[in-house]
């Protein structure tokens, strides 16, 4: 089995951001970049399906150059080999983003694309499924569990609300978008890290595989959040601040 | 005629979910405003009764989208029919909630028919005759607004709470139904079965005091001070997404959109920093404490009282002076 696992840069879960002054993007100079958790999940399934199956995990990452030291840490956790569709000095939407992942499943015949269910940026919580669209083909989200049937279908657990799952059956080729939890995520082993190194990542120009199309949504302006009510923070060191609190849940709040 | 706002009704055992009214006002609003009539969808099982319900409200009509082929739920199904819908009637808009079963298939039909999706919106304005929606980004720390390149219909998911279905309208309108043709080699998906994750689990809503824990607790062994401060408090113990992803807590203590909505006088949010989906399961608590390092948490938003501090010298100072309080060893 031939799966496409794509693999978004973010920036780092901690950051501090700061917004541009005409308030188009955030500041990107001072960021560290990481992958988008959720697709971590992805690429995490995408290689114990192959641990299972066999076949090739190809990782695919859509950004500028510097995205290829996180395409390295992906190879370094078992991916075989990475496309990166460049693009520089300008973001995709999920339309454009997809329209690039259906054209790379295309290109490499990949029987399954995974992606996490949203991106930890923008997440707009639909590339997966629109790139299934494109392709014609099915797709599950918020996927919690994934086994392949003889036969060559695919058995998928879909996460529904309020601590309700859904079994079902799909044909392949198919699209998968990751709900994050669905296992725990590996580190690159020492082996791995060295075993990367050598591996290939193929460049290709996002702008050639989007010709032709156009964006359908634009971000518009970055903001902080309006500050809006805020708790009454009780000040001093640990203890002092948890003696005030006691006396405040038990004085004012009386539930103590 | 103008084109229309068209609102998807979510519903749950033949009754609408308090999202699907939330949606339904936020419609009401722009019909107002934009003039521009309004249009209900209900879609599925059990929309019959649904839709009777929404039919009350004002609203020109409510279309229902019934077909043995729509149940069970799938994304095949429900795509191919909403399509249908919209290809017919072009409206300018769509509304819908943010709901897990929306996130399974309207991104299709958006893609579909040309449309450009804006999901999760917490905010909505006109400008110049078009849509532009704020959601949150980054990990909830920065807001971005979303404007659409295509052209309409605007389709926009609600994040649930964003919109208040307060002053909805009442009036009535006809319910019509709407046939969509559907056959079965259009579903991929086979439904095998739907079932309830953990049996037997706890149950969280009915704790007057809930201790909940987060990311910041570090590692599973870190947990015994937040189990030693619940037992004192007498307080049960739940968790945000990220401690039960890591298998440091079973699934049944998690809190927020995909696990337990719960309400208890004093709900102490420990080393959560406040993502929105876990905001949803426990903002409606009587007083909510936040413990946290970083003093630009959301958590802090929706608390009564903070502390910014480490959670490692607070919690057992706490417990402490519980235990003196309440005389237990």
């Amino acid at each position: 089995m031939k799966i496409l696992a794509c693999l978004k840069q973010v920036p780092e879960k901690d950051s501090r951001y700061e917004i541009r002054a005409d308030g188009s993007w955030i500041r990107n100079e001072d960021l560290s970049f990481d992958a988008s958790e959720p697709d971590e999940y992805g690429l995490e399934e995408a290689l114990r399906l192959k641990e299972k199956q066999g076949g090739e995990v190809i990782l695919l990452s859509i950004g500028p150059e510097r995205v290829e030291k996180m395409i390295r840490k992906g190879l370094a956790m078992g991916a075989d080999r990475a496309v990166l569709a460049r693009v520089e000095g300008r973001r995709l939407d999920a339309h454009l983003t997809a329209r690039v992942i259906a054209a790379v499943a295309k290109q490499e015949q990949a029987d399954l694309v995974i992606t996490g269910i949203q991106s930890d940026d923008i997440g707009l919580v639909q590339t997966g499924a629109v790139a299934a669209e494109m392709l014609g083909w099915p797709h599950v989200t918020l996927v919690m569990g994934v086994e392949v049937l003889e036969g060559g279908t695919l058995k998928v657990q879909r996460e529904m609300e309020n601590g309700w799952l859904e079994n079902s059956e799909i044909p392949l080729p198919a699209v998968l978008a990751i709900q994050s939890g669905i296992s725990q995520i590996r580190y690159a082993s020492l082996k791995g890290i060295m075993a990367a190194k050598k591996k290939e990542v193929r460049k290709v120009s996002a702008d050639e595989l989007i010709a032709g199309d156009s964006a359908r949504l634009a971000i518009g302006k970055v903001m902080f959040p309006p500050a809006g009510k805020k708790a009454e923070i009780v000040p001093g060191t640990p203890k002092e601040a948890a003696a005030a609190l006691v006396d405040k849940l038990k004085r004012e709040a009386k539930v103590l | 005629m103008a084109e229309k706002i068209l609102t998807l009704v979510d519903h749950s055992e033949g009754r609408v979910r308090r999202i699907g009214w939330e949606a339904l006002r936020l419609g009401q609003r722009l019909s107002g405003e934009l003039g521009r009539p309004l249009v209900a969808v209900v879609i599925g099982k059990g929309a019959r009764a649904a839709a009777e319900e929404v039919a009350r409200k004002k609203l020109e009509e409510v279309w229902l989208v019934d077909h043995a082929l729509l149940d069970p739920f799938t994304a095949d199904s429900y795509s191919a029919a909403l399509r249908q819908i919209i290809e017919a009637d072009k409206p300018f808009a769509v509304l819908l909630g943010h709901t897990y079963q929306n996130i399974d298939y309207v991104s299709r039909v958006a893609e579909a028919v040309g449309s450009g999706y804006v999901t999760d919106a917490i905010d909505l304005r006109m400008e110049a005759g078009k849509m532009v929606v704020t959601k949150q980004a980054f990990r909830s720390k920065l807001n971005v607004e979303i404007g659409y390149e295509a052209s309409p219909p605007y389709f926009v998911s609600l994040q649930a709470g964003a919109f208040s279905s307060d002053g909805l309208e009442e009036g009535g309108g006809a319910v019509v139904e709407k046939n969509v043709t559907l056959t079965p080699d259009l579903i991929r998906r086979k439904v095998l079965e739907v079932f309830e994750a953990v049996k037997g689990k706890v149950d969280l809503s009915k704790s007057e005091f809930i201790v909940a824990v987060g990311r910041g607790i570090g590692k599973a062994e870190n947990l015994p001070i937040i189990e030693e401060f619940a037992r004192v408090l007498g307080a049960q113990v739940g968790a945000s997404r990220p401690v039960i992803d890591m298998e440091w807590l079973p699934r049944d203590r998690q809190i927020g959109s995909s696990g337990q909505t719960v309400a208890p006088r004093v709900y102490f949010a420990v080393g959560i920093s406040g993502a929105i989906q876990h905001l949803v399961g426990m903002k409606n608590s009587g007083v909510i404490v936040a413990i946290n390092r970083d003093a630009n948490a959301p958590i802090f938003s929706v608390a009564t009282y903070g502390i910014v501090g480490d959670l490692f010298e607070v919690v057992p100072a706490l417990t402490e002076l519980i235990k003196k309080e309440k005389g237990i060893a």
